[in-house]
């Protein structure tokens, strides 16, 4: 995607490290993601994928260099962010509702006694019924909002979460592992869902994923994280057999389908990466 | 009616007016339901939080902290409220104080740690009131409950620890809510997690030493996790669950002080008795109802 005016990026690592306890997880990272661009953030797992999503939200904070977040250092622009973090299930013997899981990304960081039957009869209280029935439909999950969250499918889950993340009409989602224990078809339908905010709610979406294959063909970019650092492009320029084969240093062929799609083969898959990574 | 001449003949009459007029002939049954309706509020306030939070086992062990803490003012001739409020709000700090695992989530990790503070406990209570040699029945009061003797003191030092209890309670509520359903999301949007866990387990601690002066250190679950069990199970909509969780558990401790009063057995049997009572209904009710809505809403699900 080529933009004909710059504006500023919204994430910016310039010069960035980070350090837990004394493993330095990456350093050296310069990576910009332009406004409106659907970028995703690969590689194998234990090599700081969510850290990097976490340094942007200012939890993770750096040990060298700078992050700035639509403009602001990490953590001052937190209301014009949507996180959805790495998951975790909600508990089967959850008893709360979908929706009121949504609600909270509207206004749970609020001190105070929430009084929905108050709330309603004011003009803001309606505007918010709206918004929160506007999103639902939005990742079409309006169906089953009202079931207690506990009691969904992961798919089911993780449309309501990402309502969640996307009620309060964020410049910015952050979205870590969004299609991990789902099953095909569900990763097909949620990235074809992201892709779509992405587009027509004009969302900027940094996503960490470690099967490249069901988000690839909506990518405006790729970052890939791996030996301590990151390396950034169009998914046509990153993605080789060449390239990939040298980062996980293993041989990984990319492959051209009839239709000329590009599909991974031979990547680590997340089992057998995590055990090569149990002995930290 | 029993007159003065009577008293301590109490007799269930079955005629309600009459019996509700005994019920409040005393001074001392008076001071029972003032502190038995604060603490069933604060109780199932608190409670609700605490079962969402999965933290009942820490709640738990916070009133057998209490336990000792109770039993040694006694025995150095001070209120025994004091004591419950001190030793229960001490041991909260300290497990706020515990190192979390990095998921955080509830007390898995320290669990022997909290079991051990439990066990600990309980023996010193033991010495406690084996060092004082009063009433006999002390130690069975202090672990079972009991409701004779709460004096006007103690019925204010429960009802201002209440009220500043569901105060604090009241102000973090919502982000509590947030913290407890999705802390990684909460944090990552500024709510200081980690500030209202210790809040909410000091909060828990004068709960949980306000209910044991109730039911007894042992049976505070009958008043911090039966109601609001039994409200969760019958709604998912937190408004109702939590207004029900208060009701459920009024009424029960309301019910349990009243057969008390006219029974030759404890309250504290009583109101655990009441509470999972009302636990199995609300189980029982959600079962069929669920069946119901299947049998309802099956063909809906296919057409939709």
């Amino acid at each position: 995607m080529t933009h004909s005016r710059q504006p500023d990026p919204v994430v910016a690592f310039a010069g960035a490290a980070v350090r837990l306890g004394n493993r330095t997880i990456w350093s050296d990272v310069d990576l910009e993601v332009p406004a409106g661009e659907f970028v995703a953030v690969l590689g194998p797992n234990g090599v700081g994928k969510s850290t990097l999503i976490k340094a942007a939200l200012g939890v993770v904070s750096l040990s060298a260099g700078q992050v700035r977040v639509l403009g602001e250092p990490p953590g001052g622009a937190s209301r014009r962010i949507g996180y959805l973090p790495q998951r975790r299930s909600f508990e089967p013997g959850l008893r709360v509702r979908g929706l009121d899981v949504v609600r909270l990304g509207l206004d749970g960081d609020r001190w105070g006694i929430p009084l929905p039957l108050l709330a309603r009869r004011s003009a803001r209280g309606r505007e918010k019924e709206t918004r929160l029935a506007e999103v639902l439909d939005l990742v079409d999950a309006s169906r089953y909002a009202g079931r207690p969250i506990g009691e969904l499918s992961g798919g089911e889950q993780q449309r309501l979460l990402i309502a969640q993340a996307l009620v309060r009409r964020p410049e910015l989602l952050l979205l870590d592992e969004p299609l991990d224990s789902l099953d095909l078809p569900n990763q097909g339908a949620v990235a074809a869902l992201i892709s779509r905010i992405c587009r027509e709610e004009d969302v900027t979406v940094l996503l960490v994923a470690h099967d490249v294959n069901p988000i690839l063909p909506y990518l405006d970019r790729v970052v890939y994280v791996a030996q301590g650092g990151v390396l950034a492009g169009p998914p046509a320029e990153v993605i080789t057999s060449q390239t990939l084969s040298r980062l996980y240093d293993t041989p990984i062929e990319v492959l051209e389908t009839s239709e000329g799609r590009l599909v991974v083969v031979g990547q680590p898959d997340a089992a057998a990466t995590h055990a090569g990574h149990h002995h930290r | 009616m029993t007159g003065p001449a009577t008293v301590g003949q109490t007799r269930l009459s079955w005629n309600l007016p009459g019996d509700l007029h005994q019920l409040v002939a005393y001074h001392f049954m008076v001071n029972a339901f003032e502190v038995g309706t604060v603490t069933a509020v604060v109780a199932g306030a608190i409670g609700w939080f605490m079962v969402l939070r999965r933290q009942s086992f820490a709640g738990h062990t916070l009133a057998v902290v209490a336990f000792p803490g109770a039993a040694g003012a006694i025995w150095l001739g001070l209120n025994a409220a004091v004591g419950y409020f001190g030793f229960a709000a001490g041991a909260a700090l300290v497990f706020a104080a515990l190192p979390r695992s990095p998921s955080g989530k509830g007390f898995s990790e320290e669990s022997a740690v909290i079991g051990t503070v439990q066990a600990m406990a309980l023996a010193a209570g033991f010495l406690f009131v084996s060092l004082y040699r009063g009433f006999l029945d002390s130690l069975t009061g202090l672990l079972f409950g009991s409701f004779l003797g709460v004096t006007d003191g103690q019925v204010l030092l429960v009802a201002l620890v209440g009220l500043a209890s569901l105060a604090a309670l009241g102000l973090m509520a919502r982000p509590l809510f947030f913290a407890t359903v999705d802390e990684d999301v909460a944090r990552a949007r500024g709510v200081p997690v980690r500030l209202l866990s210790t809040v909410f387990l000091l909060v828990l601690g004068l709960a949980a030493a306000e209910v044991s002066q109730v039911t007894g250190s042992l049976l505070v679950f009958a008043l911090l996790v039966m109601p609001a069990a039994a409200a969760q199970q019958v709604t998912a909509r937190p408004g109702w669950s939590f207004t029900l969780t208060v009701l459920l558990s009024l009424v029960v401790t309301w019910l349990g002080l009243a057969a008390a009063y006219f029974s030759i057995y404890p309250v504290g049997f009583f109101v655990t008795t009441f509470g999972f009572a009302t636990y199995l209904l609300a189980v029982g009710s959600r079962g069929l109802l669920a069946r119901r809505g299947r049998q309802v809403r099956g063909p809906l699900v296919v057409a939709g």
